[in-house]
């Protein structure tokens, strides 16, 4: 059976196969079969070897290694296609089979009536491949195929609807930025290499263990690969600077957005973090620097998720801020509460998105039923009483917006306190102020949407009220599946000031040896009362969207941000870092271009090479006026020839 | 007695088929195109023969052929041939690409077809025989005949501006080649022989060594080409037939790099010392520089030749960092762009049979009329720009991370620039991709395309296994250059020891540091 942990990416890649090349001449049905069941088959499969993993002594520790075959054998420089599954990437690997099985059962329902919907699970099955090779690869090299490989799925299914330039626009925007993470992380591998003289994860940690390495090179050259691995952190996982492309990305359908760009492929840079944890432990100014890019995001982005009116770029902005949580949490040595903040936002943040999925399907209904063209499903200010038409998907959202915001016993609230404890009780105490303010400002943007969408009266018409209904079986069951786990999937990491087990810590701690430990406070008492303070946060943030939206009209809401018009504008347009963006970079480049082709390559270079032949062809032209045939001519010529000739040798 | 010839014969069997060619009227069209691809796969297969043949356990010549050819007073020239790691595989390519590029002729040639076939298959003696031969003269022999049936492939089946292309084409290479065939008399008057093997001993001055370097570096800088030689190759390209964009991209190009590691540089490695950071800094100007300007162009098959400018720049960057990884990357990034660019200029070539308009403009949404054609495409698009799995990526990986690790000064600073060529392709393929491919519904006249009939599947398919094949199980390549590509390190660099590095070593050397 451990030899066959390949089969646990490579199921959804025969999924894949199999939609791709014959999809279109399937039924609806079948594919959806395929592309669910290969998924399936692999979580199954992979809570089976979990369990015998953590039941067998010999296994617990070091995890499982399956080499397939060598990939890459050149002078001394060897890497297998090679998967390791140990507790780490384990429990990662349960997550993403498992959040990921959900989001294709939902689809099914989401996507029944869109064309190219073998595509769209050929694709989906795909990007599972791409996951799970980057979760359970045992080398950088094999991780970074899935990185890339993520990177490329991620594209496509953002520009699922291809026909449309906002939709190209975003998966290119998306593939370009990650691609400029990507550069840092391919000169991170080479630096790597150069140090460590392999990229096999259980190589470099048993180095780093066995060897005392010395101060100057933790200075030096890990610090310079690590932060290079970072930017390849910050591209994938939407950090300040390059998180531009997220919110763009909504213009997938929502479930990738659910899959992709919430629960699994944007988590992958902690993923990655917490694979590394030897490696960044040896270097506190990295870590520095991720808990400060961590904190500061997760402030920026919900900020920004504030004003925000469709319901996904609200969802987008605040996926944006919860990852920089999780790099928080990292950047202060938590890497265990980093990964548990993975896991439950995966949950809460899977269930949000598909339930303003399961909104957006029945809005989009309504409008098609009362033939209406030009309003906008996914504006917030167009819905309104929603919980009357779709109890269900009304009340898993709001179960996953109490998770999110950080209420009692909900699973967000366990993970989030972590962080936001570590990072206190590490010393950091305006990291910690940062990341409160960012959650009292989470719990006010999700409760906004609560409000606004829907609870108070419907804001359309009442032929398009008629239109609202629940969503089909398909995708509710995932939605309270996931509303349970997001209720409470927090259990697995209970506070250790609630004297029960932390099942997450204890089935991690094995694998985060304590390098370079940091010393956190031990104060029951402190601990209690920064508890209470988030659970006063969260409530005041749920108030403070209360006093403002609760059965607000269109006209009240509007007034609203006009009160505030100049921060309103400011942050209604992201404080126009796209604008800058395209000034700064993405014009001058094309600018350069244009420069270099016509000036210097068509002018420049290539006038010089026209000239060149254009010289030799006037000396011909002039030589040949003198051999024209005329015997006189040559006669005249020789003479003057013979007469230089004389003038120089004898005269 | 197969293995003895087996070389020759399958250097000199297109020979065989300009002959039949010859006989067959010009009027049976079919037949004749028919015939060409079923010799092509002949060819190919018979050469199969030498890869099943090849001892990759060794570094030496094999399937070495030796005749005394003539011999005066003033000169004696031999015929000698053979293969190692170093040419087998850019041999290889080049019988591979043949069905290929017949295939895709069948239809896209009309006029002229058979002195067409007869030029296409002049043209791969010319360079088989230039990646064969192992003495200077016959080198510079055939050299010179791949030269002219390409500049009638240009001048004669190409676009509009055929015979400027042509012409430039032409004089372009024949300047350069010029400069090599003077370094290899002066080569020869100084040491009495035209043998590469024997001429690898000799070692000459350091002042000889720069100018004998320069001259032939030239010659190959121009064929590569390397920035600033390169304003030929998008001219010569875009006018050029599908075929010939194909083989040129594929092969031709391929015989300047190739021309660096088998001559060039173990001929004269002192003045290598001298010359590579110069080379490596232009190649990397290459890199950027073609990508940059491969953005702007409005005519996608100006795009793909621009592109190829900054892959080839790759390559150059891989051969003068001289590391064991780069080189080996440069090797199989030379097969790579035959396969991935090759595989573009045949599908940019398909469409443009359809449509007549090469403007990126003209397209659109295209994706929804012609599937299969889009998938190919995006799968050859995502091999150019290197994603792991594919062909490109090993190529562009084994280069960078070769020149991050070798003995420059500036080591860390070549690879991180050349590596900004990773995000720029992306920019430029990925930009084009979507202009012509999504953006908008497609256009009504473009409604009526048609997607990529039965032919053109099956000449494109050989092409995509290439590209999984290399991207998922190099070794079957690397394993059999390997020996090679580290006897001609030793060559270029004499006394250096190859160094294969210890883990814990690398560490212990960090911590002296």
């Amino acid at each position: 059976m451990t030899n066959y942990i390949w089969l646990i990416p490579v199921l959804p890649l025969a999924g894949f196969l199999i939609n791709g090349l014959f999809g279109s001449r399937m039924s609806n049905k079948v594919i959806s079969w395929i592309g669910n069941l290969t998924i399936f088959a692999s979580f199954v499969f992979a809570l089976v070897l979990y369990i015998h993993m953590l039941n067998t002594p010999a296994l617990s520790e070091e995890g499982i290694h399956n080499i397939l075959f060598p990939w890459l054998n050149v002078g001394g420089f060897h890497v297998n296609f090679a998967f390791l599954f140990d507790r780490i990437s384990g429990t990662m690997t349960l997550m993403v089979a498992g959040v990921g099985f959900l989001i294709h059962v939902y689809s099914v329902g989401y996507m029944a009536e869109e064309d190219g919907y073998f595509r769209y699970f050929a694709y989906l099955n795909l990007f599972m491949f791409a996951m799970l090779t980057l979760v359970l690869a045992d080398n950088l090299l094999l991780m970074f195929v899935g990185w890339e490989g993520v990177g490329l799925c991620s594209y496509l299914l953002i520009g699922f609807y291809y026909t449309t330039k906002i939709a190209s626009d975003a998966g290119k925007k998306a593939f370009l930025v990650n691609r400029i993470g990507d550069f840092g992380f391919l000169l991170a591998m080479f630096l790597l290499f150069y140090l460590f003289g392999t990229l096999q994860f259980p190589e470099m940690k048993e180095i780093i263990l066995s060897h005392h390495i010395a101060p100057e090179m933790v200075t030096g050259m890990i610090t310079v690969a690590t932060m290079l691995l970072f930017v390849g952190a910050v591209g994938k996982s939407a950090q300040l600077p390059l998180y531009v492309w997220l919110p763009d990305a909504m213009a997938g359908p929502t479930p990738v957005s659910a899959l992709i760009h919430a629960a699994t492929m944007v988590t992958s840079g902690v993923y990655m973090i917490v694979r590394l944890n030897f490696l960044f432990q040896l270097t506190p100014n990295t870590l520095l620097l991720v808990a400060w890019v961590g904190g500061i995001t997760a402030l920026f982005a919900a900020t920004i998720g504030t004003v925000q009116n469709d319901i996904k770029k609200v969802l987008a902005y605040s996926t944006v801020s919860q990852l920089g949580y999780m790099f928080l949490g990292l950047g202060v040595g938590a890497f265990v509460a980093g990964f548990f903040h993975i896991i439950t936002h995966a949950f809460f943040k899977a269930l949000l998105f598909l339930g303003s999925g399961s909104v957006i399907h029945a809005m989009h209904h309504a409008y098609h039923n009362a033939g209406v063209h030009d309003k906008d499903p996914q504006d917030i200010r167009n819905m309104g009483g929603l919980s009357k038409f779709m109890p269900v998907t009304y009340w898993t959202f709001l179960v996953a917006t109490l998770a999110i915001a950080g209420f009692p016993l909900f699973s967000g609230f366990f993970s989030k306190d972590e962080i936001l404890w570590k990072a206190f009780a590490s010393g950091h105490k305006s990291l910690w102020a940062i990341g409160a303010v960012a959650a009292l400002l989470t719990s006010f943007y999700m409760f906004r949407l609560i409000y606004v969408a829907f609870l108070g009266q419907f804001r359309g018409s009442e032929k398009e009220k008629e239109g609202l209904h629940e969503s089909p079986r398909s995708m509710t069951v995932p939605l309270t599946i996931l509303g349970v786990l997001a209720a409470v999937g927090g259990f697995i990491g209970i506070p250790h000031i609630f004297h029960m087990p932390n099942l997450l810590d204890k089935t991690l701690e094995p694998l985060i040896p304590a390098i370079n430990p940091v010393h956190y406070l031990h104060n029951v008492s402190t601990e209690w009362t920064m508890m209470g303070i988030s659970v006063a946060i969260a409530i005041a943030g749920w108030l403070i969207a209360r006093s403002f939206y609760a059965g607000a009209s269109r006209k009240a809401v509007d007034g609203l941000s006009r009160t505030f018009s100049y921060v309103h504008k400011l942050l209604l347009n992201k404080y126009y870092v796209d604008e800058i963006y395209f000034a700064i970079v993405v014009h001058p480049i094309k600018r350069i271009g244009d420069f270099l082709w016509y000036y210097v390559d068509v002018i420049f270079i290539d006038g010089a090479v026209n000239l060149t032949g254009m010289l030799a062809t006037c000396c011909g032209r002039v030589i040949t006026l003198f051999q024209n045939g005329s015997v006189k001519m040559y006669a005249f010529s020789m003479l003057t020839g013979i007469l230089i000739l004389f003038w120089i040798f004898i005269g | 007695m197969l293995n003895t010839h087996l070389l020759s014969i399958v250097t000199f069997l297109p020979v065989l088929a300009v002959i039949v060619l010859a006989i067959i009227p010009g009027r049976q069209e079919k037949a004749l195109k028919q015939f060409s691809i079923g010799f092509a796969i002949i060819h190919f297969l018979l050469s199969i023969l030498l890869v099943t043949n090849f001892d990759s356990s060794v570094y030496k010549i094999q399937f070495e052929e030796i005749i005394p050819w003539f011999s005066t007073q003033f000169a004696s020239v031999g015929y000698h041939i053979g293969l190692d790691g170093i040419n087998l595989w850019i041999v290889m390519l080049t019988t591979f690409l043949g069905p290929i590029i017949f295939l895709s002729v069948y239809s896209s040639i009309t006029k002229k077809v058979k002195s067409f076939l007869i030029n296409m298959f002049l043209l791969e003696v010319g360079i088989l025989g230039s990646l064969v031969a192992l003495n200077t003269f016959l080198f510079y022999l055939f050299w010179e005949v791949m030269l002219i049936p390409m500049y009638f492939i240009i001048g004669v089946w190409g676009g509009e501006r055929r015979i400027y292309a042509a012409v430039k084409f032409f004089i372009y290479t024949m300047a350069g080649s010029l400069l090599m065939l003077v370094a290899i008399i002066y080569m020869y008057l100084q040491t009495g022989t035209f043998e590469l093997m024997d001429l690898y001993t000799h070692t000459f001055s350091g002042q000889e060594q720069v100018y004998l370097f320069a001259a032939f570096a030239i010659a190959f800088a121009i064929k590569v080409p390397i920035f600033p030689f390169h304003t030929w190759l998008p001219d010569a390209h875009t006018e050029a037939p599908t075929a010939g964009s194909v083989i040129l991209a594929g092969v031709l190009l391929k015989l300047g790099t190739y021309g660096f590691i088998r001559f060039a540089m173990p001929l004269f490695p002192s003045a290598v010392k001298t010359f590579a950071p110069y080379v490596i800094v232009l190649g990397i100007i290459g890199i950027i520089y073609g990508a940059l300007v491969a953005m702007v162009q409005k005519d996608v098959k100006k795009l793909v030749a621009y592109s190829s400018v900054s892959h080839l720049g790759y390559v150059m960057v891989g051969l003068f960092a001289l590391t064991i990884y780069s080189v080996q990357g440069a090797m199989l990034q030379m097969i790579n762009h035959g396969i991935s660019t090759g595989a573009l200029f045949l599908l940019v070539g398909i469409v443009y049979e359809r449509t007549h308009t090469r403007l990126i403009s003209e397209y659109g949404g295209i994706a929804k009329v012609m599937p299969v054609y889009a998938v190919l495409f995006m799968i050859f698009t995502l091999s150019s720009i290197g994603l792991p799995m594919t062909n490109g990526f090993i190529g562009e990986f084994l280069i960078l991370m070769g020149t991050f690790k070798s003995a420059y000064p500036y080591a860390f600073w070549y690879a991180a620039f050349a590596a900004v060529g990773v995000i720029l392709g992306a920019v430029y393929m990925l930009w084009m991709y979507q202009r012509v491919f999504f953006n908008i519904e497609p256009s009504e006249k473009n409604m009526k395309l048609k997607d990529a009939n039965l032919r053109e599947r099956i000449y494109l398919l050989p092409l995509l296994i290439m590209v999984f094949w290399i991207g998922l199980y190099p070794s079957f390549f690397l394993k059999r250059m390997d020996k090679s590509v580290e006897h001609y390190m030793k060559l270029i660099q004499p006394g250096t020891q190859l160094v294969v590095p210890d883990p814990t070593a690398a560490v212990d050397e960090g911590v002296q540091k």
